[in-house]
């Protein structure tokens, strides 16, 4: 709250002793003018005048001490200052007759300039940032090519044959390239928004990026205080949840059943007895088989990723509805599978097969809720063969307009068609 | 119209549509790819100008620029450079470094060909 200040600790003694300005101010060797202006607190009292004022009123002078507000009223003079149309000579004035909204003004203000703090460090990360200075170099090299090559091919009336044809395959390269630019971009601006102020990640990120360092052999062994404190936890609950898979699935034993049923994770855990979920881990955090995951909770939100080539994983907001990961959710203790194909939709799009298997808990028994997770590893597959599922990593980012499941529009494919918007088939 | 103009980008497309647009004008365009031995290359063809892209493997348009400047031969050879928005930093080193005149990618091609027509003493 902004304190009270002298003029209106006078004026409000003045007014109790019920004693007129112009007497008041006779009595302390003043203007009635001068007091008026001293009371509406739009002039600093002198100590010898608040002395001579404090006696005409009976009373100490230290009573009418500044409140100490003159911090908060530096500032509000500085608000006002950033403002031509506040009056910054009635700033004290504002402060004593509205403290409560002097103090939201205040707060708005410094929330302001916290924000911008904040959109300044991230604009200078953005802006010195290699990988988002690639991107956009990449694009604007393919958007300066697209650009003079079109404008020939459309204003050169005598153009040969052969220029014209090697000028026609040089735009197909370069919106190919483009359009791979522009995902690149979007991914990485998407990834952006975990940023905060300081220009770090979520806790989740931070041991996804420390677990990745270390192709997730992370079983044991110290866990880097660079990681914050919710990091540090969270890396806990991985080592164990990995320990535990080991100790259900050990190295010979799983190798072995590797060996027999290949990457299936249900004919893994069935073989060894074990937690399918631990069947899932071991196989993902094999270096040398190359295989992704996801797990989700309850309410779709991945709460691990271990990401493969390929195969993109959003870092923030939904995943892709067409996932299986999805149905193995609704659906607990099934096998889901399919094979998918990702990017935009083409002959030689990447395929990969992916199985789900999703469970129910209930850790408080019968008088607590049901919780539920699911999880998808994500297999490389050889491309080509029979039509696949089409799938993305999320609507924001999908090249798919047409997609039944979308929800959102594409930033990619929003400028490129009226069809990207979402569907409402339900 | 009659002119050697060395271009010095290694964007086979972009570099494409610029030989294209300069040689129907009349210039004579060579193509490096690459920064490395472009000063051996401009010794050896004397162009009268030379185009050069600022981001370029090995050796930065910016250190071909300044070696440009520091030989007698050269110090006073129009150079053209190339530069995407956002290089805002390295231009201020170009212009310090003494380069002739910019363009800004995605460029104009009308805006492409008068600038050479300038730095080449046409108009």
């Amino acid at each position: 709250m902004v304190a009270a200040l002298s003029g209106s600790k006078l004026r409000a003694r003045r007014m109790a002793l019920g004693l007129r300005q112009g007497d008041v101010a006779q009595a302390a060797g003043v203007s009635a003018s001068y007091l008026n202006l001293i009371e509406h607190n739009r002039r600093r009292v002198p100590a010898d005048v608040l002395a001579r004022l404090a006696a005409a009123l009976n009373d100490a002078p230290e009573a009418f001490a500044d409140g100490g507000g003159g911090a908060a009223l530096d500032d509000l003079r500085a608000v006002a200052l950033a403002w031509p149309s506040a009056e910054l000579a009635r700033a004290d004035e504002f402060a004593q007759r509205l403290p409560g909204w002097a103090e939201a003004v205040l707060a708005m203000h410094q929330r302001s300039l916290a924000q911008e703090a904040a959109i300044a460090a991230v604009n200078d990360r953005m802006s010195h940032d290699p990988h988002l200075s690639a991107s956009l170099h990449e694009v604007l090299s393919a958007v300066a090519s697209v650009r003079s090559t079109s404008v020939i091919l459309a204003e050169t009336d005598d153009l040969e044959p052969e220029w014209q044809a090697r000028f026609m395959r040089n735009l197909d390269q370069d919106s190919a390239r483009l359009a791979k630019g522009a995902e690149a971009l979007v991914r990485y601006l998407d990834s952006g928004g975990q940023i905060d102020a300081q220009g770090s990640a979520s806790p989740q990120e931070e041991v996804e990026a420390w677990a990745s360092g270390l192709d997730w052999q992370v079983a044991s062994g110290d866990i880097p205080s660079t990681l914050s404190a919710p990091a540090r936890d969270m890396a806990r609950g991985l080592q164990a949840d990995i320990r535990a898979d080991h100790a259900s699935l050990p190295e010979a034993a799983f190798r072995a059943a590797l060996s027999a049923h290949g990457p299936d994770p249900l004919a893994i855990a069935n073989a060894l007895n074990a937690p399918p979920f631990a069947a899932f881990r071991r196989l993902a955090f094999a270096p040398e088989l190359g295989l992704g995951l996801v797990m989700c909770d309850g309410s779709g939100t991945l709460v691990l990723r271990r990401a493969v080539a390929g195969f993109s994983l959003p870092r923030f907001g939904g995943a892709c509805p067409l996932w299986p990961l999805f149905t193995a959710l609704a659906r607990p203790m099934q096998a889901i599978e399919a094979v998918v194909e990702v990017g935009a939709a083409s002959a030689n799009a990447p395929r990969f097969a992916l199985r789900a298997f999703g469970m129910a808990s209930h850790p408080a028994g019968f008088g607590g809720p049901e919780l539920r997770r699911a999880m998808m590893l994500i297999i490389p597959a050889s491309a080509g063969g029979p039509p696949a599922l089409g799938v993305g990593a999320t609507c924001r980012t999908c090249q798919r307009q047409a997609c039944p499941a979308r929800r959102e529009p594409s930033i990619l494919a929003g400028a490129m068609g009226r069809d990207s918007g979402p569907n409402s088939g339900l | 119209m009659a002119g050697h103009i060395l271009l010095i980008e290694d964007e086979p497309n972009i570099a494409e549509a610029i030989r294209f647009l300069l040689g129907r004008d009349g210039w004579q365009v060579t193509v490096l790819t690459t920064g490395q031995g472009a000063l051996a290359e401009i010794a050896r063809l004397c162009p009268q100008m030379v185009i050069l892209d600022l981001m370029l493997p090995v050796r930065s348009g910016l250190q071909i620029l300044t070696d440009i400047r520091a030989d007698p031969a050269t110090q006073n050879l129009p150079v053209l450079m190339l530069t995407a928005k956002g290089q805002e930093r390295d231009r201020e080193a170009a212009l310090a470094a003494g380069v002739s005149n910019f363009m800004t990618k995605p460029f104009d091609n009308s805006e492409m060909r008068a600038a050479v027509r300038t730095l080449m003493g046409g108009d």
